[in-house]
């Protein structure tokens, strides 16, 4: 749900313009040869245009959007400051050779003037410096709320939880079928909770960098095996079948095998909860030249298109889905991804609405 | 004689729910809500089995744990932590420092947890 301001419909006619900029800096490079140092500064500007693309130049360019974004003051927001600097600079460069030309015989007034530009520069650079300090302070602050947030919220859910464990369990008197019928509701709500709270605990920790890849030797096929054991009775009452195909002698890789189960549980738990009825899921996983590939596949409600872009970003729930299940915390493919990049592998996906989807995983070997 | 079991918990829902369903085991309850009490507790009604939250009032879990460990009157006594502090770091020390079991209080129902303090307690 955040970040539509990359939304195509906005950012088609916004593309346009960028491509006949660009058009238009190789036209001025081609046309102006007996200036070579512009003609130079031009292409190096085309270049960079295309190296980031166009869509995202244009969207760092939206500088009131952006500083909104960060919740900074206009004066505060990098983008702001990097135009400004920009501009100087190339005002400065331009001044300098027209002064230097012109007032040749007077080195002294060309060397103070490089002085006085340079002064500006360092003091907008400091400001910049402040304000990417101001941005990283933000980002701690954030992750530090949701962390104490989270513990503080784990105690009242425990004793909610357990609190109605005893109510169900009948060990306080006979309950009638009614009042289980409600319990049933607090208990699945009071697990949502934590749920939520546990994954927010696992996201503040990935961002603080303070969960520890404890990497060992595993066998990524007897996890998975494992793991299907275990998930056994959810996917029997989900009424999904499982299959899991393995190539023959895979070697073990070196990984944090807590945090590799914590991903595949992630994507089996999306693949089981988004089928609709009677539905199959595929596991298989094989060498790949010196990684391991892990692929899941359901026949499930899959993903809109126009949801693709955004599902590995927080809390991020693509319509449809909603549609189907409400629960969720939007975190788990968020986890799957921070994890699996800092495992030094790479996640993807491919999927079809209404058909279904698959998602994929490497891991180095070694 | 019932065995004794220490809980050394700050949230006094928690003390009721877990009075309750321990004496229904057979146990007897004894509750103390900061780890002051807790130490005191142990000290005079040695207990067979105490079960300690981490982040207490007054004097902390890891310091009780440490104490209890010390104290030649009680450094036999099982310790259960009984916490919602799940870092790695946190459950290498807790057993660093003598803990018997660490359990992390979200991964388990009620249940279960008699089942571990049953376990503990030999039975």
């Amino acid at each position: 749900m955040l970040n539509r301001s990359t939304n195509p419909a906005v950012g088609a006619p916004r593309l346009e313009l960028g491509i006949r900029r660009s058009q238009s800096a190789y036209v001025n490079h081609y046309t102006m040869p007996r200036n070579s140092l512009l003609s130079f500064s031009f292409l190096f500007v085309n270049d960079i245009i295309i190296l980031m693309g166009f869509k995202n130049i244009l969207n760092q360019l939206n500088i009131p959007a952006q500083c909104k974004k960060y919740n900074l003051s206009l004066w505060q927001c990098p983008q702001l400051l990097f135009l400004i600097m920009g501009l100087i600079i190339i005002v400065s460069i331009l001044t300098v050779y027209a002064i230097g030309t012109r007032y040749i015989e007077e080195p002294e007034l060309v060397a103070l003037m490089i002085l006085l530009i340079t002064l500006i520069l360092f003091i907008i650079a400091t400001i910049i410096t402040r304000s990417f300090e101001r941005l990283a302070e933000a980002s701690r602050m954030k992750t530090e709320f949701i962390s104490i947030v989270s513990h503080q919220l784990r105690s009242p859910l425990s004793n909610l939880k357990w609190a109605i464990e005893l109510l169900m369990s009948g060990r306080l008197g006979k309950t009638e079928e009614k009042q289980i019928e409600y319990f049933i509701i607090l208990k699945e709500n009071s697990g949502r909770m934590e749920e939520l709270v546990s994954d927010l605990l696992i996201v503040s920790r990935l961002e603080t960098a303070t969960l520890p890849l404890k990497k060992k030797e595993i066998s990524l096929e007897d996890l998975i095996n494992k793991l299907i054991s275990e998930l056994q009775l959810f996917t029997k009452a989900s009424n999904v079948g499982i299959e899991f195909k393995s190539e023959e002698g895979l070697p073990k890789i070196l990984a944090d095998s807590s945090q590799v189960r914590l991903v595949i549980e992630n994507l089996l738990d999306n693949a089981v909860r988004y089928i609709k009825d009677n539905g199959k899921v595929k596991m298989s996983l094989e060498k790949r030249g010196q990684n391991l590939y892990f692929k899941i596949e359901d026949n499930g409600v899959g993903i809109p298109k126009e949801d693709q872009k955004y599902i590995f970003q927080k809390f991020f729930r693509s319509e449809n889905v909603l549609k189907y299940q409400t629960q969720g915390s939007g975190l788990g493919l968020y986890i799957s991804k921070t994890i699996i990049k800092r495992s030094g592998g790479k996640i993807g996906f491919k999927s079809q609405e209404g058909v279904g989807s698959t998602f994929w995983f490497t891991l180095p070997i070694k | 004689m019932p065995k004794t079991i220490l809980f050394i918990e700050d949230e006094s829902a928690l003390q009721k729910t877990f009075a309750e369903i321990l004496k229904q085991e057979g146990y007897e309850m004894i509750s103390a809500l900061d780890g002051e009490v807790g130490l005191r507790l142990a000290k005079d009604k040695k207990p067979d089995l105490i079960l300690l939250d981490l982040i207490l009032p007054k004097v902390h879990g890891f310091e009780v744990l440490k104490k209890l460990k010390e104290d030649k009157e009680t450094k036999e006594i099982p310790v259960i932590v009984l916490t919602n502090l799940e870092g790695i770091e946190d459950v290498n020390r807790a057993i660093e420092l003598g803990a018997t079991t660490y359990l992390v209080k979200a991964q388990y129902s009620l249940e279960e947890l008699v089942e571990k303090i049953k376990k503990t307690l030999g039975e």
